[in-house]
């Protein structure tokens, strides 16, 4: 008998022989609309990321445009905000190694924990969200969701091979419970309310 | 703008003091010694860590702070218990449906190209790995944590087939490089201090031996650890969830290791027990909201990674491993261990694994969880570990799946006790006091003149062979007054 069978007809053999019943899982609404951006900027900065505020109405993209300045290699996926180098499916993931800056439109964000979600669409080649020293990240505020159970009710879990909630810099507390920022991924995250259409 | 204090996920940034009694450096502690089959002598292990007071305070209240994050996050949610009631009776759908879910799973994951294998045991699971990293040419694989792999003995049988195995998580890292297995499911060399830390690397890595700034030690572990992930044949994690409905594996790391192993090799392996199954993606939320409010006290881990199928050009394996799960499910008694989604919430709360240490176990589980789960694994060689526990109920009070943690525990001392595997002592002394519980005015008289004359008793009287509990344990101050007493008095 093949293991997979093997394995079945063990897990079938001993299983409750009671029928349970599935629950629902409720939304458990508790913020309202206009409370997301303020928990949103107060669970990022607990976990670690960082708040950066918009340029005035005639020039919104200013402050990510100094960060841009400042850093050495650079790359962008956001359209308006271009880096130093390009970035393209099927790159050897490998190759973004020597990253300082990336720029990325987060899919949606999450009030709940400070989490922003990017699937393969927005990093166009994963290891981008992690190979790269810092992050830079775009979010509409529009699209913010209140928590995980809205933030599972979307779309992206049944669309594209890959999704993740990132949630400020990479951290470990590995040594003596001390927190450091920037284990083995990005050593910061900065996150900038621009809504869609302005980049 | 408002200060923040940064306090999250693993972290804490303020340093815990330990008593420094030996300024000169305390040795780390080791864990249980192993001797083939034979019980685990905890008791002895425990010891030795009590006897090292620096590591002794420095491991209590670290995880005793985890454990009061853990309450300030839970008590910040009004719907805490339901979500723990709603995780829990997702988890009995899933195990009642464990085969139909397991095959559903299957379906999905193949639909988007990944491949899925079987494995019965550790063995069989090590094999395959072995046959994908020979079919690829590739001598090098980066991993994440994984309990599991633990299991499996998997870096052992690796190491005796020539491969080589990176561990990127920084503690399981530690632990690789110091020959030692993790001592915590979540915090894996949460036993060590500072300098055991800085001397290990020193050794192993050729660090600065008189460094142990966490912040340079860490620092020296990324930039050693990244060009071998940037050139490793294969990665491998761990799973947290499977979701049936949709073939997703997701993976919960605060370091970002996990998406490192599974996003740069061009091979992504992932190593899965058949309990991690649940339904649907909508499940995941309760999960998800329970996971690292339970383990750290954070809201969420820093990525939550959710794997659908392979990336472009690249492939992407889940081994589905029974490793004696398929046959826990039939214990009836022990079944609900297998909703065990690995928090370690019951061991940052247990004061008998905050004050031993997990090494002292000498198993992969330690702790509260451990204590139910290993006997299930070797009845004889864990025969020994049901009696690590006061029973005092808090592991179950903390659990995010309702386990009944302790009363299994309880369970298995029963079935240790018809075996005769406590000590002929222990054995006599419970049919004593079987006798006296069982009638209660001889049990107050009792109680009474316990309260009276052991302050008074010699120390030889109470710590002697004949006592087994006297070993490791001191009598507590007894009250002025028994409770009985107490409520003649005031209360009728």
């Amino acid at each position: 008998m093949s293991a997979r069978d093997a394995i079945l007809a063990a897990v079938r053999g001993n299983k409750p022989s009671q029928a349970v019943p599935r629950p629902d899982v409720p939304f458990f609404d508790r913020l309202a609309d206009d409370a997301l951006v303020d928990e949103f900027r107060r669970r990022l900065e607990q976990m670690g990321g960082r708040w950066l505020d918009p340029g005035p109405a005639e020039e919104p993209l200013a402050p990510a445009r100094a960060r841009i300045a400042q850093a050495g290699i650079v790359c962008s996926n956001v359209a308006r905000l271009p880096g130093t180098r390009t970035l393209a499916a099927g790159d050897a993931p490998a190759l973004l190694h020597d990253v300082d800056l990336a720029v990325v439109r987060a899919a949606f964000g999450i009030a709940e924990t400070g989490s922003v979600a990017f699937s393969e669409r927005e990093l166009v080649v994963n290891t981008i969200g992690y190979l790269a020293q810092h992050l830079l990240v775009m979010l509409d505020p529009a699209d913010i969701v209140g928590n995980l159970h809205h933030a599972y009710a979307r779309p992206e879990m049944h669309a594209g091979h890959y999704l993740v909630f990132q949630t400020g810099p990479s951290a470990t507390a590995d040594i003596e419970g001390v927190l450091i920022h920037g284990a083995q991924g990005v050593r910061s995250l900065t996150v900038m309310l621009v809504a869609r259409t302005i980049a | 703008m408002k200060r923040i204090d940064i306090d999250h996920a693993e972290g804490r940034s303020r340093r815990i003091d330990t008593p420094g009694h030996h300024p000169e450096r305390e040795a780390q502690p080791r864990g249980a010694i192993r001797r083939g089959k034979r019980p685990i002598d905890h008791a002895e292990a425990a010891e030795r860590f009590l006897a090292a007071p620096d590591h002794l305070a420095f491991h209590d209240q670290r995880l005793w702070d985890l454990r009061q994050k853990r309450d300030r996050e839970a008590f910040a949610i009004p719907e805490w218990e339901e979500l723990r009631d709603l995780a829990s009776s997702i988890k009995d759908y899933a195990l009642a449906n464990l085969d139909t879910l397991l095959e559903e799973f299957e379906r999905n994951a193949q639909a988007n190209g990944i491949t899925v294998h079987w494995a019965r045991d550790g063995a069989e699971h090590n094999r395959i790995v072995v046959e994908i990293m020979r079919r690829h040419d590739a001598p090098l694989l980066v991993k994440s944590k994984s309990m599991l792999t633990e299991e499996c003995g998997f870096r052992d049988h690796m190491q005796e087939q020539g491969l080589a195995v990176i561990e990127t998580d920084l503690g399981e890292r530690i632990q690789q490089l110091d020959n030692e297995d993790p001592s915590h499911v979540v915090v894996p060399a949460v036993h060590k201090l500072r300098a055991d830390v800085a001397a290990v690397f020193a050794k192993t890595l050729g660090t600065d031996p008189d460094n142990h700034d966490p912040a340079y030690l860490a620092e020296q572990q990324r930039e050693s650890n990244r060009p071998l992930i940037l050139g490793a044949g294969v990665g491998m994690t761990g799973a947290n969830f499977l979701v049936a409905e949709t073939g997703t594996v997701v993976v919960c790391t605060n370091e970002g290791n996990a998406d490192l192993s599974a996003n740069v090799p061009p091979v992504h392996i992932v190593s899965a027990g058949i309990e991690k199954i649940i339904p649907r993606a909508g499940d995941l939320g309760v999960f998800i909201r329970l996971l690292s409010r339970s383990a750290l006290g954070s809201p969420i881990t820093q990525y939550t990674s959710h794997f659908r199928g392979p990336r472009l050009g690249a492939e992407m394996h889940v081994i589905l491993v029974d490793n004696g799960r398929s046959a826990r499910l039939g214990m009836q008694q022990f079944r609900s261990a297998l909703k065990c989604i690995r928090c370690g919430a019951c061991m940052n709360t247990c004061p008998v694994y905050r004050r031993s240490g997990g090494l002292s176990y000498g198993a992969t589980y330690a702790g509260p969880i451990g204590l139910i789960i290993d006997p299930t694994i070797d009845q004889r060689k864990y025969s020994a570990l049901p009696y690590a526990s006061t029973l005092n109920g808090s592991c179950t009070a903390v659990c995010p799946v309702k386990i009944d943690i302790h009363q299994q525990i309880h369970a298995w001392r029963g079935i240790m006790a018809e075996q005769k595997e406590p000590s002929r002592t222990k054995r006599t002394a419970m049919k004593a006091a079987a006798l006296l519980l069982a009638h209660p005015s001889a049990y107050r008289v009792a109680v009474r003149t316990v309260g009276t004359v052991l302050p008074h008793m010699p120390r030889f009287a109470v710590y002697n062979p004949l006592n087994a509990w006297g070993r490791g344990r001191e009598v507590p101050n007894a009250p002025r007054r028994t409770f009985h007493d107490w409520y003649k008095a005031n209360r009728t």
